[in-house]
């Protein structure tokens, strides 16, 4: 595993947990999409050294890349790619209801704290 | 055999590609999505069967050795767990057919097809022999549960639906960096070879696998501390739909903690389990106490129970994880139940609010039963299921000599009974708040609602019936699960 991957893992995986911890759905959706680019980086990492593309009949058995994380990263991204546009989604009716996209607390929780104790 | 266990996946799915395309034609749609729940749920029943008498039914798809391609495999526990989870979401069907005709009811032409997905990918969680295919069937059910929870578009809905998406899309996005460490230091991600490989990896590789999948699964299960997403999010959508997650959702998150963590043998995490499992039972009831509305109340007892089932993890015996089974298979149907019976309350008087409820035993006796049943049942009071399952947590906290959780469990099986009563004492005794009594529900609706309801206790009583060879069957899964060779060599053959 190269020292480069490590770094963008890390260096995106820092930058998109910075980002969801913030209140904003869009920087929220955007802080996802830098994880989730870590993620695959991650799983791509994960299957060993670099190698030739793995088709049939174009490489041998001993200089292809393992083709068994590649294709769990695409099954990922495409997961990744369907969620981000429902996040978005939720985040346009947000702002539709309430004039921003803000993630809010509970708010019975909110009134059931501020209770006096009998 | 083989044809039937991909078939419990892949007829749901495509049930409903075919109701989304009848979603204009009502009766049909209906057809369609009842035939087909009925259907997977016989199906499930009939593979139960079948793995009691002549043990694991193990099918590749498209007949790839395990190392590359997935394997569906259906063991005992996994049979069992099934035809709990199905059967309950059929009952939950029927009852939001009757709901429609009141004002609390989702949008039918998408509820059914998507409860046609969830229970797809549920499936597929239950069945599958691969930790890879288990993060695509999990995505496949919260997917469909973020459709369900937010398809109105309601205020409170969108609210709540935000912060649930966010955690559950935190715990799939580490779960993604788990299946890479996975396969970074075992070169595999089925399970059958992953028991044989994991417990070969130096013992501080191990306790970080195991440590990360609990901390993924165990923030879908809901346990302490990773829970407050879910009564947040759980009370503000319609009953049937909260009813169906109650049910599943956080019992697929239990099933794969206790699927990943016994074939792995992680026995060495027991005693940060059984932590877990106290504070999860403790922080859920008490939060359960402190609550005024029925919906949340139940939703807090959610996380009260999952404790309970960590803590039969945690022991890592057989009687421990037996009672965890058959703990699974008793919460699933009883939990929906409760929030059906909480729907309908909700119907009666336009809110679950406490304050706003009253008398409801001297007008609707049969609503009084309905709900005094499984929430007996959830405190754990002789003879209903509850008390079989607790008991034998409790027996197997006993023999194993952790004498702490078992103290906490009884103590928490007290407070479980309190916030009950209270819920009883609010809604069903005292007098109605209200001058004059308004139907806010036809009478062709409540009886829907009532048979459906009342046909799932019965489901939870035959739970409790037939005790002794369910027990016989849990046991006969912990023991497989605790000695994951068996499984191994059964998959790799």
């Amino acid at each position: 595993m190269s020292g480069s991957l490590i770094f963008a893992i890390a260096g995106l995986s820092a930058v998109g947990i910075y980002m969801i911890t913030g209140r904003s759905l869009s920087r929220i959706v955007l802080g996802f999409a830098l994880l989730g680019h870590a993620s695959v980086l991650a799983l791509l990492a994960s299957g060993g050294p670099a190698g030739d593309p793995p088709l049939a009949d174009r490489t041998t058995a001993t200089e292809v890349a393992n083709p068994v994380p590649q294709a769990l990263a695409l099954t990922a991204i495409v997961i990744s790619f369907g969620l981000t546009l429902f996040l978005l989604a939720l985040a346009r009716r947000q702002q539709e209801l309430t004039g921003d996209d803000l993630v809010e607390d509970d708010v019975e929780d909110r009134r059931i704290a501020s209770q006096e104790t009998p | 055999m083989t044809t039937l266990v991909p078939l419990l996946v892949v007829g749901p799915l495509l049930a409903a590609a075919l109701a989304l395309a009848a979603r204009s034609l009502g009766r049909l749609r209906d057809a369609i999505t009842l035939i087909t729940l009925f259907g997977v749920a016989l199906g499930a029943l009939i593979l139960v069967l079948s793995v009691n008498r002549s043990g694991p039914v193990v099918v590749r798809l498209g007949g790839w050795h395990p190392e590359l391609g997935i394997v569906l495999v259906a063991d005992l526990f996994a049979a069992l767990v099934l035809l709990s989870a199905t059967a309950t979401v059929l009952a939950v069907e029927v009852f939001s057919i009757g709901q429609r005709k009141t004002v609390w009811a989702a949008s039918p032409d998408l509820v059914g097809p998507l409860l046609l997905v969830l229970t797809g990918g549920v499936s597929l969680a239950f069945l599958t022999g691969d930790l890879f295919t288990l993060f695509v069937a999990f995505e496949l059910i919260l997917v469909s549960s973020y459709v369900l929870l937010t398809h109105q578009g309601r205020s409170g809905q969108v609210r709540s639906g935000m912060s649930y998406v966010v955690m559950n899309l935190f715990a799939s996005t580490l779960f993604l960096f788990g299946l890479a460490f996975v396969y970074a230091s075992t070169g595999t991600v089925n399970m059958a070879l992953l028991s044989e490989r994991v417990p070969e990896l130096s013992s501080g590789t191990q306790l970080g696998l195991g440590l990360w999948f609990f901390v993924v699964f165990g923030t879908k299960a809901a346990a302490f501390p990773l829970f407050s997403w879910l009564p947040d999010s759980y009370p503000t959508a319609p009953t049937t739909i909260t009813a169906v997650f109650a049910g599943l959702l956080t019992k697929v998150g239990v099933y794969s903690l206790i699927r990943f963590h016994t074939l792995t043998r992680m026995d060495e995490l027991g005693p940060i389990v059984l932590i877990v499992a106290g504070a999860t039972m403790l922080v859920g009831v008490l939060g359960a106490l402190a609550q005024n509305d029925v919906k949340r109340i139940l939703s807090f007892h959610i996380i009260s129970q999952i404790g309970y089932m960590l803590m039969g993890l945690g022991l890592f015996t057989v009687a421990g994880v037996a009672g965890a089974v058959l703990f699974l298979v008793h919460h699933i149907p009883t939990k929906t139940l409760l929030f059906l019976v909480g729907g309908m309350i909700e119907d009666e008087y336009g809110t679950s609010d406490l304050d706003k409820a009253g008398g409801l035993a001297a007008r609707r006796p049969i609503l009084g039963l309905l709900f005094a049943i499984p929430a007996m049942s959830l405190a754990g009071l002789p003879p209903f299921s509850g008390f079989v399952a607790k008991l034998s947590l409790i027996r197997a906290g006993i023999e194993a000599q952790s004498t702490l959780i078992v103290i906490v469990a009884l103590v928490v099986s007290a407070l479980t009974l309190l916030s009950m009563v209270k819920i009883w004492l609010g809604v069903f005794w005292g007098v109605d708040p209200r001058d004059e009594p308004t139907e806010l529900s036809s009478p062709q609706a409540r009886m829907l609602m009532t048979s459906a309801t009342g046909a799932a206790i019965v489901g939870t009583l035959l739970v409790a019936v037939l005790a002794g060879p369910l027990w016989d069957m849990s046991l006969a899964a912990a023991e497989s699960l605790l000695d994951p060779s068996g499984y191994a060599t059964e998959v790799l053959r």
